[in-house]
């Protein structure tokens, strides 16, 4: 066809985040066992009780089996093999920005998130981290005098140990799942969110996750809590270097709303997704889960992901409160190689509760993209209602689209709804498109984007335009 | 009167072209030339190759040119990208204008305006003066404002559509309009409006080829020339009477024209 002429002709660009910041850093020892748990834990000066925790996972970690139900197929991880903590050598303490190593500065500069005063985002604080270390968190006095904290994890284990006492694993328990226990033995860092009651947080809060090092996993742990009758919009955003050699990242993300909060949760992750011959990426796996603790909260998940050589990730909410709301709006493009499982669960366990699912799934290359999601209404769940919908686009004849929606109900007296759909972008419709003019690489990610937009709609703004032209960039060459 | 427009420049040249899909040929050695001013019609019986000519005319891969050339204002276009093609003032309208689920009609259209306009070196409009311009362009075809926010074409009955690529006419200014079939799925008065938006956007500047079976679209727009079609072929060229001859007699008078050459 001459369209595939065509295709060969578009300049691929490159992954634009590939490169290494040279910078000296701090490695234990490959492999995982008690005493690495120690010295991690050792390393970040942490109390007794989350040792114990580690400690704990670790014990449960040993006895789970890696899963293997969802659609994915790549080669078995060796744990062993793997640097568990890598840090920037920088000062012992720092005190401010000045004394954070300039080559850091310079890769979150070139990742186009300026830390520094004079250059930081104004309207977003941003929390930088970099490895297993978090760098610098923008805008803290500003937030504190709202009383909203963000800071890194480590840091609020040591200045609000009583918070992450008490709801650390409430949401996401150790046992929960194979990668969770790994998560909560050697998370490393990751971002802490604390809104209290009756404040809607001045900014949105951001953390942007950049895996530098090759052989070392990244394992971050985020926790946001949402008092009552407070909201906050947290964005987070991951690029790593390329490498031909696969990466873990094992993330946990635990979200608490209490009565009348509301937390938007909103991802674009464009991880390195290894090479056309799919040699290399992150081997993303991810546990993300919201708990609507209070009566009428709401907790709304969007993601676009983009990147990845695999993506096994469920961004979930459990519906406790009454009248509780959860929404997952999702793209989830593959291409190339790329496989990719995810969806969500939505468990209905309070009356009146309410969720919403839009899934989107573009399949182009010979790459693979599944859904998978639960609905569940529980015993309690009267008057409780779900709507999903659930479309896939396939682009070319070599991917692969599926969709396993689950659902199980144990309340008659509720509602679920189930839409879903496949497409293709069809020559005819290129051609049409063609025929009034516009480019052939435009007219893909007009159909594209058209496909997205409901989801889009529910990004927030800067993060909507991003996700636009990441896709268009993702998928240049790719329709033939 | 002829003769006067013949002393510009043609705007089309068709020249002996042939072509095929799948290693099948569809045209067997087609020559049409079109001056400024000029309205052609193409009447033939289905799959006789007149909707293939408009294809290949506007650039669609699915078909390799095997013989012959077509020159618009004077240049050579084979090698040209159908987007290259539009932008230059080449415009098909549509027998069948694809649905575009979940791209906005009024985004579409600005695109597409902006990519002539860029061509012509003229400003590109932005949202708010490109809305003012559509709603000027919306009253030849008299289309409902409303159209403009929903999906290219989707849900749109099959009158709508062909407005729709009225109104997309309209819009680009094309040099050359090659309006397919434009006519079937119209009621009379759908019909009506749809012959006269036509008429308004054409000028002693711009060619028009119609594609149609009906005599009751040349009533409205009455062409200079009527082209015959059957397998691939032109088999005979006259002027508008032609059409109202082969309404009468059918295409089976134009079969045996055929057997006599």
């Amino acid at each position: 066809m001459v369209n595939e002429n065509l295709v060969k002709d578009v300049v691929k660009e490159p992954y634009k985040y590939g490169f290494v910041t040279d910078i000296e850093t701090e490695k234990i020892e490959k492999g995982l066992n008690e005493d690495i748990i120690k010295l991690i834990s050792q390393k970040k000066e942490e109390p007794k009780f989350l040792l114990d925790f580690r400690l704990k996972a670790f014990k449960k970690w040993q006895k789970m089996k890696e899963p293997d139900w969802a659609a994915l197929g790549y080669k078995k991880i060796d744990y062993q093999d793997i640097i568990y903590y890598s840090a920037p050598k920088q000062k012992e303490k720092i005190s401010s920005l000045d004394e954070v190593d300039p080559k850091l500065l310079e890769t979150f500069d070139k990742l186009g998130i300026p830390l520094t005063e004079q250059k930081k985002l104004t309207n977003v604080a941003v929390d930088a981290v970099f490895d297993s270390v978090s760098i610098a968190t923008t805008f803290r006095e500003e937030l504190a005098k709202h009383g909203v904290i963000f800071c890194s994890i480590s840091e609020a284990v040591k200045n609000h140990a009583d918070l992450i006492e008490k709801y650390l694993g409430t949401v996401v328990p150790a046992s929960d799942n194979y990668f969770a226990a790994l998560n909560s033995a050697v998370f490393s860092d990751g971002s802490f969110v604390f809104i209290p009651k009756g404040v809607t947080c001045p900014m949105d809060l951001s953390s942007y996750f950049r895996i530098n090092s090759g052989d070392s996993g990244q394992f971050e742990r985020t926790l946001i809590i949402a008092e009552e009758s407070s909201s906050v919009s947290y964005l987070e955003g991951c690029t790593a270097p390329m490498f031909d050699t696969n990466t873990l990242h094992a993330a946990v993300v635990e979200l608490i709303a209490l009565d009348d909060a509301s937390i938007k949760y909103s991802t674009v992750q464009n991880w390195y997704a290894g090479d056309e011959e799919g040699i290399g990426g992150i081997f993303n796996f991810v546990t993300k889960r919201g708990k609507c603790l209070g009566k009428r909260s709401k907790i709304s998940w969007s993601q676009v992901e983009t990147g990845s050589a695999i993506t096994w990730k469920y961004p979930s909410c459990l519906l406790l409160g009454e009248e509780s709301v959860g929404e997952f709006y999702s793209v989830a493009l593959t291409n190339n190689l790329q496989q990719a499982d995810t969806g969500t669960k939505m468990i209905h366990i309070g009356p009146k509760t309410k969720s919403t699912i839009v899934s989107k799934g573009i399949s182009a290359g010979n790459s693979k993209n599944s859904y998978r999601g639960l609905v569940k209404m529980g015993t309690k769940a009267t008057g409780s209602r779900n709507y999903s919908q659930c479309d896939s686009m396939l682009i070319g004849d070599q991917a692969s689209a599926n969709t396993f929606p689950y659902i199980k109900s144990q309340q008659p007296n509720s509602e679920i709804e189930h839409e879903a759909s496949t497409c293709r972008i069809s020559e005819d419709q290129l051609f049409y498109l063609q025929s009034r003019g516009i480019e052939f690489e435009e007219a893909v990610s007009m159909m594209v984007s058209g496909f997205c937009r409901d989801v889009f709609n529910q990004l927030p703004m800067e993060f909507a335009a991003e996700a636009d032209k990441l896709l268009a960039l993702k998928l240049e060459g790719s329709v033939g | 009167m002829q003769s006067k427009m013949k002393e510009s420049d043609p705007i089309l040249e068709v020249e002996n072209l042939s072509a095929s899909t799948d290693n099948l040929p569809i045209l067997k050695g087609v020559s049409l030339t079109v001056y400024p001013g000029e309205i052609h019609a193409i009447m033939g019986r289905n799959g006789c190759g007149k909707s293939t000519l408009s294809k290949i005319i506007a650039g669609h891969p699915s078909y390799n040119i095997t013989n012959g050339d077509i020159k618009f204002l004077g240049e050579h276009i084979n090698s040209l990208e159908p987007e290259e093609r539009a932008q230059s003032g080449i415009f098909l309208g549509f027998q069948y204008p694809i649905e575009i689920p979940g791209v906005s009609n009024l985004e579409f259209l600005r695109v597409s305006t902006n990519a002539r306009r860029k061509f012509l070196n003229k400003e590109e409009l932005d949202t708010f003066d490109f809305e003012e311009l559509v709603k000027e362009k919306l009253e030849i075809v008299k289309m409902d404002p409303a159209f403009l926010s929903r999906s290219v074409n989707q849900g749109f009955s099959g009158g709508e559509k062909k407005r729709n690529e009225i109104l997309q006419m309209a819009l680009l200014e094309p040099k050359i309009a090659i309006l397919d079939e434009t006519d079937s799925g119209l009621d009379i008065d759908a019909l009506r409006i749809v012959a006269s938006g036509i008429k308004k956007i054409s000028n002693a500047q711009t060619g028009i080829i119609l594609i149609t079976h009906y005599q009751r679209l040349l009533d409205e727009i009455k062409p200079n020339y009527v082209h015959v079609m059957s397998d691939g072929q032109i088999i005979k060229t006259g002027e508008s009477d032609l059409a109202l001859e082969l309404e009468e007699k059918g295409y089976e008078w134009t079969d045996n024209l055929i057997k006599e050459t």
